[in-house]
């Protein structure tokens, strides 16, 4: 993965050669070793080019190959690998290569324009909604429903942005960040304060996916096996659903968790990287993800279950609100953290125990799409 | 491999930086305009809202009243049936007190926002809209209110002949 920053130098290409040159000598493999590329971006309005996948195509070593550009919004950090899985899957390749990228910094003067176009024309676009409102009415319904603190929610950002400390693509690492900084920080939308939130950023990774009979094969010595995969969405017509509890994630990690014959996840999973663009989320997901009951991941949080030492470290890579969140590109930490971990090359950010299961999710879409992966070492 | 690689790609600009104009851009404002078509259920529920009414599509088979009203239900995937009227009064599910435009450009007075479930449709079914008649301290979730519509004569078939939900009064309806 390339560092993760409001703005690079590099263009939308330059970023995608950099992290799959990087992936690709990581596993010992060239381009002639691929079968197959799947590319993960996000709304073309970012880099202002249409057919971004296209555009990308280059820089994604995609070219005279079979290439497919995958999107599902943000999900787009997870669904992608599950994409590429599914290339392998089924037999029809033997590696397959995953790049996501996003370049938000080339939208002025701010990518939050382009978020404008994600609503509904009639019903909701007169209304002039700013995308932080959403969150912030989720967030609100999730606090209210269940008597959420929110000095118990800032400590998800407090937690992750001093986990990002050992990310050397970090964008918002903090060592010394506290709960009061949270508190304390502008109100953009209450109950979001700006420390509540992950920045728009720029940036790209990629994943080599492969067969097992390849890696063997080739005596590929750095690997992780995907053991479950799922996702789900749900409908489009938001204001008619309880916002309370991410239903989607929930569907679709028991897709995974059957695909992966867990049926204790609390107990059979070590670790996980929930998609946390903003703080409330990664609680919000932990309970969709069943590592948590309804309403209870801000108690585990306070206890510091969830901490890098606890017992179920959550975002040990400092997740989207430490590294940074260039939507789809967030796969870096999403599949890439559970591949270090499980493969001990997590550095400053290793678990201090062994860890042999862990699972990771993005959220994207109209508050309505989840995705998940089960990794084991 | 993060503890493996040594060199991390990526050259960091700062705003500075291309304000001073020390990246070369190239800048481009597309100028797209779109004329969406409202489809037949939005037409209606636009129309009505010209008349000061809100109207759902009902599905036999689930006995949902769905709102906002569609032609074909998601769950049964059949046709929905008919028309009904729903009440113009409501409760706040959740609400955002926001001070960011659509631009995410700061505002000094907040917009109350939030969703409000009606009464009439099936439960939790409603819409986004802005709040008003309330402070900011006031606001809460679960709270009773009313439309507050546009005069008649200014209304154009928009979600925004409804100005906006306000407290209902005691004993109103
Ligand atoms: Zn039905």
């Amino acid at each position: 993965m390339t560092l993760f920053r409001r703005r690079l130098q590099e263009t939308g290409k330059e970023m995608c050669f950099e992290a799959t040159k990087m992936a690709l000598d990581s596993a010992g493999l060239t381009r002639a070793d691929v079968d197959t590329v799947v590319c993960g971006t996000a709304p073309d309005a970012f880099d202002g080019v249409a057919m971004k996948g296209e555009y990308l195509l280059d820089g994604c070593g995609g070219y005279r190959k079979p290439y497919t550009r995958v999107f599902t919004g943000g999900g787009t950090g997870v669904f992608s690998t599950i994409a590429g899985w599914w290339h392998v899957a089924s037999g029809l390749a033997d590696v397959a290569l995953v790049v996501n990228e996003e370049k938000m910094s080339s939208c002025q003067p701010h990518p939050q324009s382009v978020f404008a176009h994600i609503w509904d024309p009639i019903l909701d676009r007169p209304l002039k909604p700013n995308l932080v409102w959403i969150f912030a009415m989720e967030m609100n319904r999730y606090m209210t429903v269940y008597g959420v603190k929110k000095e118990d929610i800032a400590r998800v950002a407090v937690k992750n942005k001093r986990n990002a400390v050992g990310h050397p693509c970090a964008q918002l690492a903090d060592p010394n960040i506290t709960v009061d900084d949270v508190l304390n920080s502008e109100v953009m939308a209450w109950p979001v304060q700006r420390l509540d939130i992950s920045p728009p950023s720029d940036g790209a990774s990629a994943v080599v996916l492969a067969s097992e009979d390849f890696i063997r094969k080739r005596r590929i010595k750095d690997r992780a096996w995907i053991s479950g995969v799922g996702w789900c969405i749900d409908s489009t017509m938001w204001t008619d659903r309880d916002l309370v509890f991410p239903e989607y994630v929930a569907r679709a990690a028991k897709m995974a968790y059957k695909m992966a014959k867990i049926d204790e996840p609390r107990r059979q999973i070590d670790f996980a990287e929930p998609y946390d663009p903003f703080d409330y989320k990664e609680l919000h997901h932990l309970e969709g993800l069943l590592l948590a009951d309804k309403g209870e991941a801000p108690t585990l949080t306070r206890e510091g279950v969830t901490e890098r030492d606890g017992k179920m470290p959550v975002c040990p890579s400092g997740g989207l609100l430490g590294v940074g969140n260039p939507i789809a590109a967030t796969m870096g930490m999403k599949i890439g953290e559970l591949f270090w971990q499980l493969t001990g090359q997590a550095g400053e950010r290793q678990i201090p125990r062994e860890v042999h299961t862990g699972v990771s999710q993005a959220w994207g879409d109209l508050m309505q799409y989840g995705s998940v992966v089960v990794m084991r070492a | 491999m993060t503890a493996r690689i040594s060199r991390w790609p990526g050259i960091e600009l700062t705003a500075a930086d291309l304000h001073e104009g020390k990246v070369t851009q190239t800048r481009f404002r597309p100028d797209a305009k779109y004329a969406w078509s409202a489809g037949e259920a939005m037409s209606r529920f636009l129309e009505e809202l010209q008349n000061g009414r809100l109207i759902a599509r009902t599905c036999r088979k689930c006995a949902r009243v769905l709102f906002p009203p569609r032609m074909f239900c998601e769950e049964c995937f059949r046709p929905t049936d008919a028309w009904t009227y729903i009440r113009d009064t409501g409760t706040i599910e959740t609400f955002s007190i926001s001070y960011l435009d659509t631009d995410a450009r700061r505002i000094p007075e907040p917009i109350l926002v939030g969703v409000v479930s009606l009464d009439g449709a099936s439960p939790k079914m409603g819409m986004m809209h802005y709040f008003g008649g309330m402070t900011k301290d006031e606001i809460r979730i679960g709270m009773r209110v009313k439309a507050v519509w546009k005069p008649k004569e200014e209304r154009r078939g928009s979600v925004l002949d409804i100005l906006g939900f306000r407290p209902l009064g005691e004993g109103e309806s």
